[in-house]
């Protein structure tokens, strides 16, 4: 069910588009050529934002630094009721989609996908995302510089969204 | 504050690199990154470009406006500085639609072209508007509903429940997208752009 769902979603929305564009009888391949050509410029426009990030997000992973940072926090989330399996996922989670994904595996084949660290990885990447990436990026592509407090607000709501996710496996579990 | 943390990144990395003797590993990683930003931003190339294209489609003809009239209300208070009926409106209700059900590509698209139109009611282009803000903090605290990529790596390692997570994952979302807009909201404290 879920398989049919992944595999259809895109065809089924650009059908739907298609087919409604066309019945209201407007031209759809001149807009679609249209639209398109944005596509290009908005790309290479975010490509030295991401270069900088992948970069710098490289270095610091590369330098297993992360696993320091692990050993150093794991008292004090220890104290704060966070399982020590999962910590490497959250330090990894605002600043690496595919390295986060890696620890999930990591984590979900060490303890099993139904065991409560498997549970707590699984849904907490789930409900995350990639904070640094998403910021440079977005930002990146406008050109704005200052970006006020939306950096400071996610890396809060992070923090919070830890704790609702293992309230919550908590509560399923 | 993004500078210090991306200067803090590549410090951090380097010096333990150098204490730990691991500095040819980090030369092989600065090489290999800064290429796959390019390969990355080509990827994005041609999904992006079909992406904008037929929601261009969707555009002229009408059906974006239709699908954003209902969550009309729902923009309007998130984001009371974009003006009734903006662009803005449907490319940001467009990239949770798509953030929601993982079109991930999807997504970026919309986003930026979201990001283009909210910079356009910008006084101050170096600066972030409150919407802006807003609407990053709602993407990043993750939208998707179901996380089809953990499914498929629960299945792989045998679970006996592999779509468990489901029901759990939407609540934490919701619950961490609601604690988002609420933070969001208190440091735009008393600004109006």
């Amino acid at each position: 069910m879920l398989d049919i769902i992944s595999i259809g979603i895109v065809p089924f929305i650009i059908l739907i588009i298609l087919g409604h564009g066309y019945i209201k009888g407007i031209d759809i391949y001149s807009a679609f050529i249209e639209g398109a050509k944005e596509g290009f410029k908005t790309a290479i426009r975010i490509m030295p934002y991401l270069i900088a990030i992948f970069v710098a997000v490289g270095i610091f992973r590369g330098s297993s630094a992360l696993e320091m940072f692990t050993d150093i926090l794991s008292p004090v989330t220890n104290l704060l009721g966070i399982p020590e399996e999962i910590l490497p996922l959250i330090m990894i989670r605002p600043i690496s989609g595919s390295g986060a994904l890696g620890v999930v595996r990591d984590i979900i084949s060490y303890y099993g996908p139904d065991s409560f660290p498997g549970w707590v990885a699984s849904i907490m990447m789930g409900s995350s995302e990639t904070i640094f990436y998403t910021i440079a990026l977005y930002f990146g592509s406008i050109g704005i510089e200052d970006h006020r407090h939306t950096l400071k607000a996610a890396l809060i709501s992070y923090g919070l969204s830890i704790f609702i996710t293992i309230f919550i496996c908590g509560l399923y579990y | 504050m993004i500078n210090t943390i991306w200067f803090l990144m590549i410090f951090i990395g380097i010096v333990y690199g150098i204490i730990t003797g691991n500095l040819g590993a980090i030369n092989d990683v600065i090489i290999k990154e800064a290429g796959e930003g390019v390969t990355f931003t080509i990827s994005l190339i041609g999904i992006m470009s079909l992406w904008l294209g037929i929601m261009n489609v969707a555009e002229k003809s009408g059906l974006m406006n239709s699908i954003s009239k209902g969550f009309r209300p729902i923009i309007r208070l998130l984001f009371p500085q974009v003006p009734k009926n903006h662009p803005a409106e449907r490319w940001i209700l467009m990239n949770f639609i798509a953030n929601m059900f993982g079109v991930g590509n999807g997504a970026t698209a919309f986003g930026l072209k979201a990001m283009k139109e909210l910079d356009s009611l910008n006084r101050n282009k170096k600066e972030a508007t409150n919407a802006m803000a807003m609407f990053l903090i709602i993407n990043m605290s993750s939208l998707q509903l179901v996380p089809l990529t953990v499914i498929k790596l629960r299945y792989d390692y045998g679970s006996s429940n592999p779509t468990g997570i489901v029901g759990p994952t939407i609540l934490a979302t919701t619950l961490s997208t609601i604690v988002a807009i609420i933070i969001g909201k208190i440091f735009e404290g008393g600004r109006s752009c």
